[in-house]
């Protein structure tokens, strides 16, 4: 147990990969109207906090494409590359609900 | 995180007794709790719980621009508009009710109202405006005396604007005059017409609203506001492009225009502005005497260094409005410069922002305009992503609803 309790300890200090820091910069930007964290504070908005990487990945490029509906986030998904729909999925894939 | 060096805190009497307990910690100052400051002090405790974040605001509580159009036309209250600091406290911010009144860049530290000097690490300055009142001759006199009123920083003069409007006659008119770009808002002046024709057309018909744009044309969204113009308020809203503000005469109740004059029953003129007065005292300005330049990378001043500043103060990059949306987002980059920074870790990737930004046109329906931005080494700015953004299909309820999340959303992003 103890050593279980260091473990979660040294990870939590440990430096924030170059990675998630792309993932967690690009995803602030999104909180604006999809919360902190993507946890949105009231039910109309879509929480995307915690995800599946892969349907949020699928989701942004059919918005790209325009494959699926939207009043806004066709505009905005064309302003990302894969690389970087991919970074956001995956991080906010990695977030509590 | 490499230990720093004890933080003198001499002379910070509102901070005895909180703030010392940790002089290992580096400290972060922010002045200003308004959309960028806020969301700043907010994101660095959460991206670096070990900081320090200490927040100057001289109000007890943030207003809101956004939806303040609609406490005009009665639709919504200053209270749904005002929100308190208590969330941020929660999050390990100190909040202190002070205004900042001198910066003093060589020894880092920040001279409060109430006597007192903070020290600093790093410094974020989010000032909002403050007003070129000369530029309109007669304007402070007749604003002292409450005869014009601009409501361009939400708070007392929106109750006082509202009381006006209340107070009108029927068959009244509301002049709003409007500054030559780049202002607060682009969009606001136009939605504030269109709720304010929208009163008139439900409490007082026979009323005109008359917009003088100093602008040639409608800064922003303009074919879909005009399109509300003429479908909902025909007959009641008057717009007029090319007529700058010269002058205001409170016992005519006139506004001058460079080529006429124009009386009305309410005068809403909106002097042109800069960034607020303590980014001047800093000396942060730049650029025509207004607005604060900056490395968009990190938000850094171009000036000064270790101070950053954010939103309407900055001399917006090309395309980007001064506006909430903005002014969040470049907290973020400040606060993802700034945690790398006294972590001992190199700059993050370049930044990519976005902008979104809701108007009402009549009580339910709205409009909107996005865009997002990302950092472009060869022009050495942010830019707009070629291809993304736009604006709304038309109005519609459904864009008033998503307005109305957009607001509680933002609102608790800054401070919750």
């Amino acid at each position: 147990m103890k050593a279980l309790i260091f473990t979660a300890a040294a990870l939590a200090a440990a430096p924030v990969a170059a990675q998630d820091l792309q993932g967690r910069n690009l995803a602030a930007a999104c909180a604006i109207c999809h919360g902190t964290e993507g946890r949105a504070p009231s039910r109309d908005l879509v929480p995307i906090a915690g995800m599946p990487r892969d349907y949020l990945v699928k989701q942004m490029i059919d918005f790209r494409d325009g494959k699926r509906p939207a009043t806004v986030m066709h505009q905005i998904a064309k302003g990302y590359t894969d690389p970087q729909i991919d970074a956001l999925a995956a991080w906010f894939a990695a977030q509590k609900r | 995180m490499k230990r720093r060096d004890f933080i003198k805190l001499a002379g910070a009497v509102s901070l005895a007794g909180c703030a010392s307990s940790v002089p290992s910690k580096a400290r972060v100052v922010v002045v200003g709790g308004g959309f960028g400051g806020a969301t700043a002090a907010k994101y660095i405790r959460l991206w670096a719980p070990s900081l320090d974040v200490v927040l100057v605001e001289r109000e007890s509580s943030f207003t809101s621009c956004p939806i303040s159009n609609l406490v005009l036309a009665g639709y919504s209250s200053m209270q749904e508009i005002s929100h308190g600091y208590d969330a941020l406290r929660r999050h390990g911010v100190q909040v202190v009710r002070d205004e900042a009144v001198a910066i003093d860049a060589a020894k880092k530290t920040v001279r409060l109202g109430r006597g007192g000097d903070i020290a600093y690490e790093r410094l974020i300055v989010s000032p909002g405006i403050d007003f070129n009142f000369g530029e309109i001759q007669g304007y402070e006199s007749a604003m002292n005396a409450g005869r014009v009123l601009h409501a361009w920083q939400a708070g007392a003069q929106t109750v006082a604007l509202r009381q006006q409007l209340e107070q009108m006659r029927d068959g009244g008119v509301y002049v709003l005059s409007i500054p030559l770009a780049p202002y607060r808002c682009p969009p606001g002046p136009y939605e504030r017409a269109s709720m304010v024709a929208a009163y008139f057309k439900q409490a007082k018909p026979r009323s005109k609203v008359l917009v003088l744009d100093a602008n040639p044309d409608v800064t922003s969204k303009a074919g879909l506001f005009k399109a509300a113009w003429k479908d909902l308020y025909s007959g009641i809203l008057e717009y007029r492009g090319s007529s700058k503000a010269i002058g205001v005469d409170a016992a005519t109740m006139t506004v001058k225009l460079e080529v006429e004059d124009v009386k009305g029953d309410v005068l809403n003129v909106v002097p042109p502005h800069r960034a607020g007065n303590i980014a001047m005292q800093a000396g942060l300005i730049t650029t025509n005497n207004r607005w604060c330049d900056v490395d968009w990378r990190t938000m850094e001043s171009k000036k000064v260094p270790g101070i950053h500043v954010l939103g309407d103060a900055t001399l917006s990059a090309p395309g980007m409005p001064k506006s909430g949306s903005m002014a969040n987002n470049h907290a973020k980059i400040a606060a993802a410069a700034i945690t790398a920074a006294l972590g001992g870790r190199g700059a993050g990737p370049e930044p990519k922002i976005i902008n979104t930004c809701y108007s009402f046109v009549s009580q339910k329906e709205a409009i909107r305009v996005s865009s997002v931005h990302e950092w472009d080494a060869g022009q050495g700015t942010l830019i707009a992503v070629k291809g993304s953004g736009g604006v709304s299909a038309a109005r519609s309820e459904a864009e008033g609803t998503y307005a109305w999340n957009w607001a509680r959303t933002i609102w608790a992003d800054s401070l919750a």
